[in-house]
Formats: structure tokens, sequence, C-alpha cells
């Protein structure tokens, strides 16, 4: 049960493994610098101050966190069952949850459109029922979100449910603990560390989700223009300072929580 | 008191075993891997339904199938301490200890400071605050142990506590569980494959083979009279299998013995390794029990050394190292094995 590893010879220099490691660090580095020496320095402040700037942030916090939240609720027991359920079909529901993480996210937007827009086989009776359509609001935005980000919740807690060693459980309830306790006192914090870095996945790939947002909820600044969208405008309409300020903004976010998340669940 | 009727069947084994122990008795369960005993164990505590039988501890009916009467495992009086020991690794050792305590309803304090006791009791004040994984075998050993024990428990299960222990410290781990063993009033019940522990710690032994209880009595009648060879084996005595009429055993395998008692008609017999004597040459005047045979192996036990013969039957006699050398025995040759009559012990099968 030792955590030391075992003793070995140290790794000889290898200027072959040097050369390539360096060229793989400085590619990753590269465009970071291209991004801190190319930001519009003198008026920094006024752009991302702007209105366009402030809602774009706004509306992609509130729907990468709400979406953060719909994976936790639902994807958690999506995960529990995949990890621990026994039925027919589980390999294939497993596909099919995880499909979403390899398919291009424009096809997924448009999938969605396909069954929860107001003509979609789901869309259409929740329209005339309720009278809630999804495409082009803030919900819209947030369900394109969790189709793309919640299979990384899934699968980093299901992987996690998997390794974790279950007879911990037996002896916990042969200590006398209820199933509650056993999830609360045994379980909940054994798969911690999968369980925070399935959570910092899913919202790092929300935040950044851009094609299954803009072909589902479309790109209508203050209800549907997330950052990546009011980026991708301000690139392809020629505001470059404004492009690469919100792209800053975005960076930052990321790195904090990034740095964040290594502290709290010591990945190395 | 705990009276037992376990029936279960598993895709690879068909458990039947029914047997009691008193308050303050130590159940020693012996058997091969695989014959059913951590099963029995986790049958007791709950983890595995039973398909029939009962379990009732104190008076109290714990599981009857046929009444549909089933306690959950954390409401039954009883703890079981692992192979593995099975510690939760996010927790201290003290943590680890009033866990038990914790989830049966006593408050934080009065938990800490009873499994810090139970600690100290087991001589492991120096890793109260430690976790699992910073500590060393021995010591989570007796964290298990401490976990296992501050809940007084009413049945005591231990599944092969000193298994994984290094040898160094086994005796003194043997002689502290006895010392716990002793002082229980529950009613415990030890697994193990060791005959050593059973013998040392068990008051009663039960020895279990694939799933069936093929003998019981106390530590000195099992090893006397051992049922099966598994037993024979780990007391290292030749068993074998015959049928009786007087004194003349025909026995199973082919063969026969002249044995000094009469007996009829199915017999086990036993012999020691000492008693079988080995010759080169067909042994004079011996006019019963001679049998040629080959050597198959020849084994270094302490000081003396254990030729296994080849033969009908086949036997194993221990004689002094030089004799290695005087039979050369490493030839592989041919080798007469011998037997006086009255180193023979017979019992009904």
């Amino acid at each position: 049960m030792a955590h030391e590893g075992t003793a070995r010879e140290k790794q000889p220099f290898n200027p072959l493994l040097a050369v390539l490691a360096a060229l793989a660090a400085l590619f990753f580095i590269f465009p970071l610098i291209g991004l801190i020496t190319g930001a519009p320095w003198g008026h920094i402040i006024s752009v991302i101050t702007s209105e366009t700037a402030v809602q774009a942030l706004g509306l992609s916090i509130v729907a990468s966190l709400s979406s953060t939240a719909i994976a936790l609720v639902f994807g958690f027991p999506l995960a529990w069952l995949l990890a621990r359920g026994s039925f027919r079909g589980k390999g294939l529901l497993r596909g099919l949850t995880t499909l979403p993480m390899v398919l291009p996210p424009v096809v997924g937007g448009i999938a969605l459109l396909l069954a929860y827009g107001r003509k979609g086989f789901i869309g259409k009776p929740l329209e005339s029922a309720t009278g809630i359509t999804l495409p082009f609001t803030l919900a819209g935005v947030i369900v394109a979100e969790s189709f793309v980000a919640m299979p990384f919740f899934v699968i980093t807690v299901e992987s996690g449910l998997r390794s974790m060693n279950r007879r911990l459980e037996d002896a916990a309830r042969s200590l006398g603990a209820s199933r509650r306790t056993v999830f609360l006192r045994v379980t909940l914090p054994l798969i911690w560390p999968s369980l925070a870095a399935g959570t910092v996945l899913t919202w790092a790939r929300a935040l950044g989700e851009f094609g299954a947002t803009i072909t589902f909820a479309g790109n209508l600044p203050g209800v549907t223009q997330t950052m990546p969208l009011a980026i991708y405008i301000s690139q392809s309409s020629n505001m470059t300072d404004e492009a690469i300020a919100l792209s800053l903004i975005l960076v930052l976010v990321s790195l904090v929580v990034m740095i964040f998340r290594r502290d709290r669940a010591g990945a190395g | 008191m705990l009276e037992a009727d376990i029936q279960l069947r598993l895709s690879r084994l068909d458990l039947n075993a029914a047997f009691t122990v008193a308050a303050g008795e130590v159940l020693a369960l012996l058997g091969p891997n695989g014959s059913g005993k951590s099963t029995t164990l986790r049958a007791l505590v709950g983890l595995l339904p039973l398909a029939g039988g009962r379990v009732v501890l104190d008076g109290t009916v714990l599981e009857d199938p046929a009444k549909r009467v089933k306690v959950a495992p954390e409401k039954r009086p009883i703890a079981l301490m692992f192979q593995d020991y099975l510690l939760f690794p996010h927790m201290s050792a003290v943590e680890n200890v009033a866990f038990g305590l914790r989830c049966r309803g006593t408050d934080k304090k009065t938990a800490r400071e009873k499994a810090a006791q139970t600690l100290a009791r087991l001589d492991l004040a120096g890793v109260t605050d430690a976790k699992p994984g910073a500590m060393s075998g021995g010591q989570q050993q007796r964290v298990a142990m401490a976990r296992a024990l501050v809940t007084d428990p009413r049945l005591l299960l231990l599944d092969e506590p000193l298994a994984a222990l290094d040898v160094s410290i086994k005796t003194n781990v043997r002689r502290l569980l006895r010392d716990v063993l002793r002082q229980s009033n529950a009613a415990n019940i030890l697994v193990t494959h060791d005959l050593l522990d059973a013998v040392a710690l068990g008051d009663r032994m039960i020895v279990l083979e694939h799933g069936q209880i093929v003998q019981t009595g106390t530590p000195a009648e099992v090893t006397a009279r051992p049922r099966s060879s598994y037993v024979a084996d780990l007391t290292g005595v030749n068993l074998l299998r015959g049928k009786a009429s007087g004194t003349m055993l025909e026995l199973d395998g082919g063969g026969r013995l002249m044995c000094a008692g009469p007996a009829t008609g199915p017999t086990l017999a036993v012999i020691a390794p000492a008693g079988v004597a080995v010759s080169r040459q067909r042994p004079e005047g011996k006019e019963w029990n001679a049998w040629l045979g080959k050597v198959s192996a020849v084994d270094l036990m302490g000081d003396r050394v254990r030729v296994h013969v080849d033969g009908t039957p086949a036997i194993t006699a221990e004689v002094p190292p030089a004799a290695v050398d005087e039979l050369r025995l490493d030839d592989g040759g041919e080798l007469w094995a011998y037997v006086e009559p009255a180193a023979i012990t017979t019992y009904p099968q």
C-alpha cells in the first residue's frame, strides 16, 4: 500500500527527446505570447468594458455554469448507472452518450435543431404544450453546451466509480453504515478527484463551446452571443483588437481554474 | 451464541454449512482456497443473501429466507475484519476506528475517545492521526483489528487476520490476537488456512472443503484424526482410506496394510512419516506392510528429510539427512517402504 514509486535509475539526458519536447512546449506557448503581445494594451479597458464584451462574458459564465450544474444533476446518475448497473445495451448507451465528444459540434447543433427545434419532434409538441421554445434563447445555449460538455463529466466520473474499490463500501456496510452514509462518507470522498476533474473539464468545454451553440441558438448579442461567438464575430468583421482582448479574458479565466484545480485535486 | 445454517448457491460453489459458536468461544474455520470460508463470513454479515437456512444470533433471527427475514448488514451486531483490511484510505486511523461507532449513533466526541482508547490498547497511540497509506502493514492490520473490536460486536469475524503479515511479526500479532480473543465475550469466528493459527487461537475447528463441512472438533481431535487429505497434508501425516476386516486393511487405491487394532468397514488410517521406514533392500522377516515404490520427491523439513515414495499406496517417510546420501535417494530409483503395524492409527470413516 506504499505510495512511493519503485526506485529507478535517473532518466538519462536524450537530446532528441529534449528537442522534440521543447518544440511541443513552444508550440503551445507561442500563441499565448501572440495574444499577450498583440493585445491592444492602450485601450484594453474600454474594449473589455464595452457592452458587447460584458454581455458576452456574462452570458458565457451563466450558460457554462448552468450546463455544468445540469451535468452534475443528470450526468452523475447516468455515470452511476453506466459504472454500476447491469442491463442490456449498456455498451450502446455508453457509446451514444459519449458520441458528442467526438462529433463535430456543428453536427450536434443540427441534430439538436431536428430534435428540440421549433419543428423538431420534441420541440414542436413542447411548444404547443407549454409555449416554450429553445432555439435562439439562453436556454438553447445551455442545451447546446450541455449536449457537448456533459459527456466529459459522465466519462470521468464513470471511470472514477469503476476504479474505486467497491469492497470498501462492503466494509462500511459491515461497520453499520446505511447506504446513504456509505455514499456520503466513503464513495463520494473516494471518487472526489474524478468528480472535480469531470466538473472542471465539463465547465471548460462548455465555456469554449462554439459550433453547436451558433447552429442551435444563433448569435443574438445579449441573448445567445457567448464569448466564443463574440470573438468570432469581432475577428471576422475586422475588429481584431476586440477579438484579442476578449480572447485574453477567456485565457485568464481558464488559467485561474486550471491552477485552482491542480491545487485542489492534486493532479500533477 | 451464534446458530448458523448457511445455504448458498453460487456459480462456482454450493455452500452448506451448519454450525454454532458459543459466546466467548473461538471457532476456527479452516479450508483450502475456494472452499467457501470467506463466503460464509460474507453471508453472516449479510452482504450475500442466503438461499436457504438461517442465521440466529443471541436468539434474534438475523436471516431466514423461508420466512423472508433479512436484517440489513448495518443493523447486525457483527464486525468483520477483512483479509486485506479495507481501511478507508481517506480517513486517519482514529477516524477509521470511530466510523463504526458514529454509524451506530455514538456522538462524535465519545466515538473519537473510544476509538483512541482502542488504538492505544493495541499499541497504536503513535499512529492515531496517520492515514493508512502512511502506516506499515502490521499497523494497518492492528487498526483493522481495532475497527472491528471497537463496536463491541456480538459476533466477531476475522478473515485470515494474519495472512498478509510478515513472518517476523506474525508471532507477536498472533499472541496479541489471542489475548484479545480471550477477553472477548462475543462469538468469534476465525477463518484461516494456516493450521498453526487454528490450533493456537481456536477452541474448536471446522474444516470446510468445496462448501461442505468435512470435519469438526477441537484442534487436537482434528489434527490427530484427520478426515480429509487437506488436513492430513497440513499436519504432514499420511492419510489412507480403505475397508477393514479384522486387522487387515484393504486400501481403496490398491495395497493392504496389517494394523495393530482390529476394525470393520470403511476405515481411515493415519501414519506419521516418522513411522515409515525406507530401505534399498527388501526388509528381512517383514511379511506385511513392505512395498516397493519410486522416490517422487525429497523435501527438507528442518533437520529431517521427507521422502515421498510413489507406490501402492503412495507414502511419505521421514529420514535423517544422512540417509539421503546413504540410500542415494536422489537417483530416483526403487525403494522399499515399510510400516510397523503399531505405527498405524485406524478409525472409522
